[in-house]
């Protein structure tokens, strides 16, 4: 669905790599977690998938389309939405149903077709009550969900969401996550999300970890997470139940390394102290 | 403090006039204006005052409401009221030194009055019975006929609209910057005017440097949406002038020739 090739990006020719070497594939139907510290890259990488930024060097090829050629930026722009940290700069409408219709307007679809997609989207995310409703009234949560909602209604193939939750209060950042995980199951929608917020990679089917600009892990979050001292060396924390089994581990009590959940966690220890 | 500043005053609601096509609307609006100064004599004035009442009743908008917007320009209409009482030339009733009252200017300066009060009763109910979203798309769909010779009137549109979405969020802003610069000590409210508009500088630029930060955000956010001006754009919304816009106009029309005929008897 997604794949690069050397994707290497530079701002200015002058100018070191942001990125390099970035050589991934990501298949329909998948949910990806990037993980990496303020400026490894992780945002850069993202805005390549729908040609907001064109590769300097390499190539992006969404579904065989490459993303350099113009006549099909259109195309490319529907089919992989983002969406941005801060919800209130993506928002352009002054009521919910408007919002979510603007990129359907722009697309030129007809208006009865619009209604009907904008009722799919806002009930998809869970948003149908608040329809006529102004977003600058609503809380940060249901803010980040209409923006979801405003790209859902692309029907897309895949979403990206670039530290969708970084703005949010706990209760607002489950909101956007379990709306995330329904999307990508019910849905099938590919789901790309850019965190720094270890307890959030863990749903993912797979993890990049970026460092410096280059993909320096991949794998399950099982497999990335138990190894606690390499994500610590790149200034990556673990989630905390896994670090809690590594401090373990180190005090000679044998639990899994693997654990990444609180449920798991519970599980381990109660066997453990019984 | 900053809550009170209202700004796109409208007063949700499903009343006839509510939901006038807001084209329409405006143009009616712009009938009315040019009947109020069309207007010679009392009985007009009559006419009108009836009109204009008639119309805020079935805009289900409260009087007292629609009568606060005349607060702010108070002082204003006080003001043109006495220069046009003094300074209309004509028969002398009474004289002072150089002032003089004249019975010309007695009736001229409560001409202009009832201008201005029915002016601003005019336009603000047109602003309370139509959503700014539908202001924007209705004055969009006005300045089409512009838009062959070049106007872009699109953008135009887009521009105002995504002004009205941001007014509410800057102004949270500027309350936040506010109170985080009263923190360290900033002093807004002493001082004279000098003193206090410099006092507003630590305010405005971080204000300005994080409103271009939103409109750089913003702008990607909307290219992402596949926003690509008014070109073949639809409207979720879709606006048709229907059988109570026809009856709206055919009403101020029979207004409009009530007041012409009026202004002849007197």
């Amino acid at each position: 669905m997604i794949k690069t090739k050397n994707l290497e990006f530079k701002y200015n020719v002058d100018l070191d790599p942001v990125i390099k070497n970035i050589n991934i594939n990501i298949k329909k139907g998948e949910f990806v977690a990037v993980l990496g510290h303020n400026g490894s890259g992780k945002s850069t990488l993202a805005k390549h998938f729908n040609a907001i930024l064109l590769p300097s060097g390499g190539a992006v090829y969404i579904r065989g389309m490459d993303t350099r050629n113009e006549n099909l930026l259109y195309e490319i722009r529907r089919e992989i939405g983002m969406v941005f940290q801060n919800p209130d700069n993506q928002i352009v409408a002054t009521i919910v149903e408007e919002d979510v219709a603007f990129a359907l307007e722009n697309l030129g679809v007809p208006s009865q077709e619009i209604r009907k997609t904008v009722d799919w989207a806002l009930e998809t995310v869970g948003m149908s009550e608040y329809k006529k409703h102004a977003p600058h009234l609503l809380s940060g949560g249901q803010k980040q969900r209409i923006a979801i909602a405003g790209i859902l209604a692309m029907k897309p193939e895949c979403i990206v969401l670039d530290e969708p939750t970084a703005m949010l209060d706990p209760i607002g950042r489950g909101e956007v996550i379990n709306t995330l995980k329904r999307l990508n199951k019910s849905e099938e929608i590919t789901i790309i999300l850019i965190t720094h917020n270890m307890d959030e990679a863990v749903f993912a089917h797979r993890v990049l970890v970026m460092n410096d600009g280059e993909i320096i892990k991949e794998g399950t979050p099982a497999d990335v997470f138990s190894d606690v001292e390499g994500m610590k060396s790149v200034g990556l924390d673990v989630p905390q139940v896994t670090e809690l089994m590594y401090e373990l581990r180190k005090e000679g009590i044998d639990v899994p390394q693997d654990v990444l959940t609180i449920e798991q966690a519970y599980e381990v220890l109660s066997e453990v102290l019984c | 403090m900053l809550k009170d500043i209202t700004l796109g005053q409208y007063f949700p609601g499903n009343s006839f006039i509510h939901r006038l096509d807001a084209m329409i609307k405006l143009i009616l609006s712009a009938v009315y204006l040019v009947i109020i100064f069309l207007i010679k004599n009392f009985y007009g004035y009559g006419l009108l005052a009836a009109f204009t009442l008639f119309t805020i009743i079935i805009s289900t908008v409260p009087l007292k409401f629609v009568l606060k917007g005349i607060k702010p320009l108070l002082w204003f209409i006080i003001f043109t009221a006495i220069l046009n009482l003094f300074m209309t030339g004509g028969t002398v009733i009474w004289q002072f030194g150089f002032l003089k009252l004249t019975k010309e200017g007695i009736s001229f300066a409560v001409f202009m009055m009832l201008r201005i009060v029915f002016l601003v009763l005019g336009t603000s109910l047109l602003t309370y019975t139509t959503s700014p979203i539908a202001l924007t798309d209705g004055i969009e769909r006005l300045l089409t006929p512009f838009g062959k010779m070049g106007l872009p009137t699109h953008e135009l549109a887009m521009m105002m609209s995504i002004a009205l979405r941001f007014i509410p969020t800057l102004l949270e802003e500027t309350d936040k910057i506010m109170k985080a610069q009263m923190a360290r000590g900033a002093d807004f409210q002493s001082g004279n005017l000098i003193k206090r508009a410099k006092a507003l500088i630590p305010l405005l630029v971080p204000l300005f440097i994080s409103a271009f930060r939103r409109a750089d955000e913003l702008a990607i956010a909307m290219e992402c949406r596949c926003y690509r001006g008014g070109k073949n754009r639809t409207r979720l919304n879709e606006s048709k002038i229907g059988y109570p816009d026809i009856i709206a106009c055919v009403f101020v029309l029979l207004f409009a020739l009530a007041i012409i005929s009026v202004n002849k008897a007197g």
